[in-house]
């Protein structure tokens, strides 16, 4: 048998998923989708010691509207679900056309939406996503829970601000801000890898045209999901001209990043691909933002 | 003394009762316990497809479940797709006819991923059957004749159900 041995609970309702959590602390890993920590435990790289599994709860799948205008998805809301929902193409057109990036079909039938953002990974596209909208985590344990924002939720390599008997219930996503645009672009070796390189911006224009805010969040490229801070402030207040657009990516690949060479790609590479991929996704999310039609 | 959990499940319209490890996968539970070696079992890690079943009518990788996980769930899997000894499903054959494969190893993964694809989308373009079979890799045939042979499953499917 490939992982190493555990006691497996299935609770049937949250408050005995959260009584498991506190009960076992540090040794229990919450199972959600399973899809990446059941291949880091074939692996033999985790070896938690119970697994409380999550899927058996059946009030933590949803997706419903949020009385701010955004979204609230359940943390074991699958990713088909949120690929196929009318409501998240409607309310969040990013979210909807980032969904068939994440892995294969076979993988989002099973993937969990809070699962992918509690295991933190530095390439994947959910956290970045939720850094780049501004969304936040509603964190619960058995004495309560609270809502932690999205810049202060990952805290480097696989690390977040979830304390051991703390699971993730619920995401808030708020609404794309007025005339705003938006866009996701990646590269990865082949179709549903981790990207080597993923970018998301969203953009808005105030009534002149100008940039009110740009935000950007990289992936594959740090220790998790991280905003392009420097390209963000040279958009500020601009016109987003080329040379503005050419700027800010300039900015963004020398001075928002440090990537890791690996396997996969040397550290230059990846620069370049910041570099051009920041270009794509502004120029594509101003295009949105001035009501313009453009491929997903 | 580890837990053992028992479980009841359907296999390819059949119950089953056992008792199981908690870190056995589903994949060596089909195979090895079930004797149903027709999954094939490759990276073992989610990325090569080889182990797709049917998890209540929907296509996951085998070997990032647990069999616990199965209980009370129902499973298809290759050896439950024919309709009866003699006869292939449309899939199977297609594969057949368009030569879509060669050593076979990955074929269980792709076709059990390709059923319920063609079942929501009767007539997908190449660039969507490429986009269903991404998850399943394939190290003989280049895939160019595994997207003829989806065609022809398209086509003999839509006929059988007219």
């Amino acid at each position: 048998m490939k992982p190493p041995p555990f006691d497996y609970h299935a609770p049937e309702t949250l408050d005995e998923a959260l009584a498991l959590m506190a009960q076992h602390g540090y040794g229990a890993k919450a199972l959600a989708g399973g899809q990446s920590l059941v291949p880091t435990m074939n692996f033999r790289l985790a070896a938690p010691s119970v697994l409380v599994d999550l899927n058996r709860i059946p009030d933590l799948a949803y997706i419903r509207p949020a009385s701010d205008g955004g979204l609230l998805i359940g943390a074991m809301t699958r990713h088909v679900q949120i690929e196929k929902s009318p409501k998240v193409l409607d309310k969040q057109p990013l979210l909807h056309a980032t969904m068939p990036k994440i892995a294969h079909p076979q993988i989002r039938n099973r993937g969990a939406f809070g699962g992918s953002i509690a295991h933190a990974d530095p390439a994947a596209e959910l956290p970045a996503l939720l850094r780049v909208v501004g969304g936040r985590v509603k964190a619960q344990n058995a004495r309560g829970s609270r809502w932690i924002p999205a810049d202060d939720f990952f805290q480097g390599f696989f690390t977040t601000a979830l304390a051991e008997d703390e699971l993730i219930t619920e995401v808030h996503l708020p609404p794309p801000p007025a005339g705003s645009g938006w866009a996701v672009e990646e590269v990865s070796r082949r179709h549903g890898d981790f990207a080597l390189v993923g970018v998301m911006a969203v953009v808005s224009l105030d009534a002149s045209g100008r940039c009110d805010q740009a935000r950007i969040a990289l992936f594959g490229v740090g220790d998790g999901p991280m905003l392009a801070s420097t390209a963000m402030g040279v958009l500020r207040g601009e016109r987003l001209t080329d040379e503005a657009i050419a700027a800010a990516a300039e900015a963004a690949s020398q001075k928002d990043v440090d990537p890791p060479s690996d396997v996969h790609a040397t550290a230059a590479f990846r620069r370049h691909l910041v570099n051009v991929l920041v270009q794509r996704t502004l120029s594509q999310a101003l295009a949105r933002a001035a009501g313009q039609e453009v491929k997903a | 003394m580890s837990q053992r959990i028992p479980i009841t499940l359907r296999v390819n319209g059949v119950t089953y009762q056992r008792e199981v490890e908690p870190r056995l996968l589903l994949s060596d539970f089909i195979r090895h316990d079930l004797g149903l070696t027709g999954t094939h079992v490759g990276c073992e890690h989610g990325v090569c497809g080889a182990c797709t079943i049917l998890f209540d009518g929907q296509p996951v990788r085998s070997c990032l479940l647990f069999a616990v996980q199965a209980d009370g769930h129902n499973i298809l899997t290759i050896e439950g797709l024919a309709p009866d000894p003699d006869h292939l499903h449309p899939i199977q054959e297609a594969f057949q006819d368009a030569h879509a494969l060669q050593c076979g190893f990955c074929t269980p993964g792709f076709v059990m991923t390709l059923k319920p694809f063609l079942e929501e989308n009767p007539d997908p373009s190449d660039e969507e059957i490429r986009e269903a079979i991404s998850g399943n890799l394939c190290r003989c045939t280049g895939y160019d004749h595994i997207v003829d042979a989806v065609h022809i499953a398209a086509a003999k499917m839509k006929e059988a159900s007219s």
